[in-house]
This record gives structure tokens, sequence and C-alpha cells, in this order.
């Protein structure tokens, strides 16, 4: 974990609502995919995680969505900016665990922390096959990036304006796969669970108070007893996983 | 004694820097960020008799210059406290700690003080009798004085150690609750602890916090906390230590001159993992722009 400031290069959007921002500046603190970044922002008390969707050298890509006045503030920065942001963050994939052919299953903005793993995954010589799930088809975004990795991509929509119709578990019939890595909203995770058998790893989003252990905002059951999504996550093994309901 | 230390309850801090309770769990979580000796002390997460998962999520939301928070006593039970935290604690703070405690009952203060007492790292005990987010404990002996007197007394009896009634103010005079422990042998006081607060989720029309409401904290109740030191020093001769939305080395010295001896910082250390070291670091500084040699003798400067 790290604490320093970043210099936003680019900030464009990507997709409806969804934007790519990237920064440079001293990235040693993130060591694993799956990890976040914890940024303050202008006039905001708390600061924003947001996973991290590739680190290449000292440039850091983070994709995401508007969905509020900090995220709002965020799509507003420009080349130049300087942002103080917590690096390194949770616990990131384990990619020794993966077997030969990893399935990544992401949903929306649940999509980018899967690409650094694809790319990690796949400098590892395994063959990575990616589902890609969106509501529509003006949602979707980095699909070419994934193919261009060389993943195996299959991209749905529920609503079927784009690739195949309906949700990402409705893709995985026919696929063969050895282990899951999967980031995306709660019921889409707990659909995939039931769906998908084998082993894997499960990200999970919570809203954070700190993002580096300290307040217990974020605390969720396990069966390896109370974990904070930010420091013992936000990566949860399946057979970790405690659903709530 | 250097110009920024302070005596609280007989022991001398090197400075009157103190995280607070709940926002620096038992400091190993920010000795990756600096060396956490450089504090004067710090009070470690609220400790209960049995574990407490807390309540459900979400329970943080954000405030306009604050936050709000639900978190509910979460801890592993004082036997865990002492036999995995506090060996943690010890191999990255070799101070002695103020031990923040709950209760649900007079009798669940009294066994968790009783067990804690043997740790020779504890310095101070500070007593919760304020936490606004569980039911049936916490606030409900620190908003009235008969409860707050009654818990004094138990704990009085239980530790040799100093102790340190952490008040609500979410009371009508937070001096009459003040009173009533010092009369009952509190060696101290410390405030505020958060206001009641809440937010509501306007796309989904619920309270935005799982637990509906939750305690306002950040610099948003500085000039709140900052009135409430100032009537409670007056009003007492225990120490007093202020806390509520003080995240810079310029609040420090209000809350001193309103008449605190030492300095709780909670919510900033959320924002700012170095928060407390930024304000250690920047009091020499702002104490040579106002011509204040010693911190020691600017307490109270204000009431007088």
């Amino acid at each position: 974990m790290k604490q320093t400031v970043l210099t936003v290069q680019t900030n464009e959007p990507i997709a409806k609502s969804v934007y790519r921002m990237t920064l440079t500046g001293d990235l040693s603190a993130i060591t694993r995919p799956g990890q976040f970044v914890n940024l303050k922002l202008d006039g905001f008390y708390l600061r924003r995680p947001i996973s991290v969707c590739d680190k290449d050298g000292d440039t850091l890509t983070l994709i995401y969505k508007v969905v509020g006045d900090g995220t709002r503030t965020m799509a507003g920065y420009g080349k130049g900016k300087e942002i103080d942001c917590l690096l390194g963050l949770g616990n990131g994939y384990d990619t020794a665990l993966s077997g030969n052919a990893p399935l990544l299953v992401g949903g929306g903005v649940g999509v980018p922390p899967l690409f650094w793993l694809a790319r990690t995954l796949i400098a590892e010589g395994k063959r990575v096959t990616a589902i890609l799930g969106f509501n529509t088809e003006d949602e979707v975004f980095y699909e070419n990036e994934f193919r261009a990795l060389g993943a195996k991509v299959v991209v749905t929509t529920v609503d079927g304006s784009y690739g195949q119709k309906g949700f990402v578990t409705d893709a995985l019939a026919g696929l063969d796969y050895t282990y899951v890595y999967t980031c995306g909203p709660e019921p889409m995770l707990k659909a995939l669970y039931r769906a998908a058998k084998v082993d894997g790893q499960y990200s999970f989003e919570r809203r954070m108070g700190c993002g580096f252990g300290a307040c217990m905002g974020c605390t969720c059951k396990t069966v390896a007893g109370n974990k904070r999504i930010c420091r013992e996550g936000p990566v949860l093994k399946r057979g970790e996983i405690l659903w709530e309901d | 004694m250097g110009r920024l230390n302070v005596t609280l309850c007989g022991i001398e801090l090197d400075n009157p820097v103190i995280p607070a309770s709940g926002t620096f769990g038992f400091g190993y979580e920010f000795a990756d960020y600096y060396d956490i000796n450089e504090l004067g002390t710090f009070s470690f997460k609220g400790t209960t008799a049995e574990p407490r998962f807390g309540n459900a999520t979400p329970r943080i939301a954000e405030t306009p210059a604050g936050m709000l928070n639900a978190v509910g006593l979460q801890n592993p039970g004082v036997d865990r406290v002492i036999s995995e935290e506090l060996p943690k604690m010890r191999r990255v703070f070799s101070k002695p700690v103020m031990a923040n405690v709950s209760g649900f009952s007079v009798g669940e203060y009294v066994e968790v003080v009783e067990k804690l007492d043997g740790e020779e790292s504890v310095g101070w005990f500070e007593v919760n009798i304020s936490c606004p987010n569980v039911h049936g404990g916490g606030m409900s002996f620190g908003t009235d004085p008969k409860a707050a007197s009654e818990v004094t007394r138990a704990v009085r009896k239980a530790t040799k150690k100093p102790i340190i009634l952490k008040l609500s103010p979410n009371v009508t005079d937070i001096t009459a609750i003040a009173r009533a422990v010092e009369s009952e042998g509190a060696d101290g006081v410390s405030l505020i602890n958060t206001l009641l607060g809440m937010r509501i989720d306007i796309a989904r029309r619920k309270p935005l916090l799982a637990n509906t409401t939750g305690g306002l904290s950040g610099p948003a109740v500085f000039p709140v906390a900052l009135r409430m030191v100032y009537q409670t020093a007056k009003a007492v001769k225990i120490p007093v230590i202020g806390m509520g939305g003080v995240s810079r080395a310029e609040d420090v010295i209000e809350m001193m001159l309103a008449g605190a001896t030492a300095v709780e910082v909670g919510a900033a250390n959320l924002v700012d993992p170095c928060a407390c070291l930024d304000i250690i670091r920047g009091l020499p500084g702002v104490m040579d722009r106002y011509k204040i040699e010693n911190l020691q003798d600017i307490i109270g400067g204000a009431t007088k």
C-alpha cells in the first residue's frame, strides 16, 4: 500500500456513462490484477475506490461508470490533473490456481479488473475465455481489447441488442473451462456461483469508508470468518462465500 | 519536556495527537504508512466482552464535509483482542495505548476492563458510553447522568489505571453528564462521540445506511465539538480530551485553547492514513506563527 500523486494523461468516454482514465506515476504498490485504488476527488470527503483495469509500466488504466457526483467530477478531469491516490489496495486475483483454461466473467463495470488479469493469464501461457455481460449495446466496451490480448470473447446483452441475448450465465453452455474469475453486480455473481460449479475467485463490491482496513465499513461474513472487502477482499475464493440471503 | 508534550492523567505524551477509536483499528494497518510511535498514543478499536459482527452494510455514507458511520462496534471480543490484536499492535507500537471499552450492561464494562487491566501496554481506559449505533447499550449509558454515574462507579472499582469517559453529544447538556462521571471518580472525559444523523438514497427512497441512522463525524462537526469541549472544560476539573472533526494542526490548537488537554482525530484517518502524522509535523510551524512556546501552556487559554 502506498499514498502517492498520479497525473491524468487521458480521460474519455468509451461507452454510455463509462469513461477510461489513464494516469502516470509510481505504481510500484500495485502488485496484482483485481486490486483497487482509492482516489481523493476535489470537493468530496471520502475517497472513491476504483478497480485497476490495467497497469503497464508507469501507466495505470481505470475504467469507471458515472453513477453519482463523485464520478461525475472525475469525468471532468483533464490531462495534467493530479490526483492523490492510495494504491495497491485489496488482495487481488491469484493466477496460480487457474488451471490451463480459465473463464473470466465480467458484468458492466465488473469487466475492467478482468483485463489485466486476462493479460497476465495469457502471458502465463493459459487459454483464456472471457464472457463480457452488459445490459444494452451502447454499454458494451473492451470486446476488441480482450480479443487483441488473444482471449476468446463472448459478449452478452440482456436485451439482445448486441452479441448473445441474455445474461452471462446463458453463455456458459458449451464452454470448456477449468476455473472461474469474476467481477460484477452481486446478483450476477450469485447466479454464476450456482451455474458454474468449478472453483473460482469472485470479486465483490461494497460501500467503503477508508478502503484500507481501518473503519470496518465493508465487512462481510464468510465461511472463513469476517472479512473486510477492502483488505481481505475484494476477491473471495468460491468456497469462502456466504450469501447473505 | 518538548514543546509538544502534554500530561494526560499522569502519563506524559510526546504530543497531544491521538487517533480516535474506530478509525485506527489496533494500529498496524497504519504502520504500513508511517511509524505510529510518532503519535502521542492511540485509542484502539472499541472492545466488548463477546465478539461482535456489527451492523449490516452499508455502514458508511458520505455527507457534506464529513461522513456517517453505523459500524456497530464490530470487534473480535476482549479475549481475542488480548490474545491476537494486542501482540500484533505491540510489534508496531511501544507506547502506552488507550483501551477503548464498551458494553451492554454495567457488568460487561467491568468484565472487559478487568480482563484488559493486566495488560501492561494499556495506559488508560476510554470508557465508551456514547456509541450511537447499537441498541440497548452504548449511548443509552451516556445520555442519562444516573446511568453514566453507575458505569463510572463500577469501572472505577475495577482498575487503578486512569479512566476516561467518552461522552455523547446527543444530549441536552453534556456538562451534566461530565460532572456526574467526575463525581464518581472519572480521571478524564473525552468528547464528542458522533452526532446522530441520517441520509436517504433518493433512487431507492430508503435510508442509505442499513441501520437507518449513523454517527456524523468529520470537519462538519468541528464547531459543535469545540463548543462542547469549551463548555465541559469550564464545568469540570478533570482533563478533557477534545475530538470531533479535527483535521489539521490549527484545529488541535483551537481544541486546546477551548480546554482540551489532548486531542483525538477520527474521520481524518480514514481519508488520509497519514493525517495524524501531518498534524503532528504541522504543529511546530503553527505554534511559531502564533507565538506559542509550549502546548501545555495554552490548555484552556480561551476559557479564562
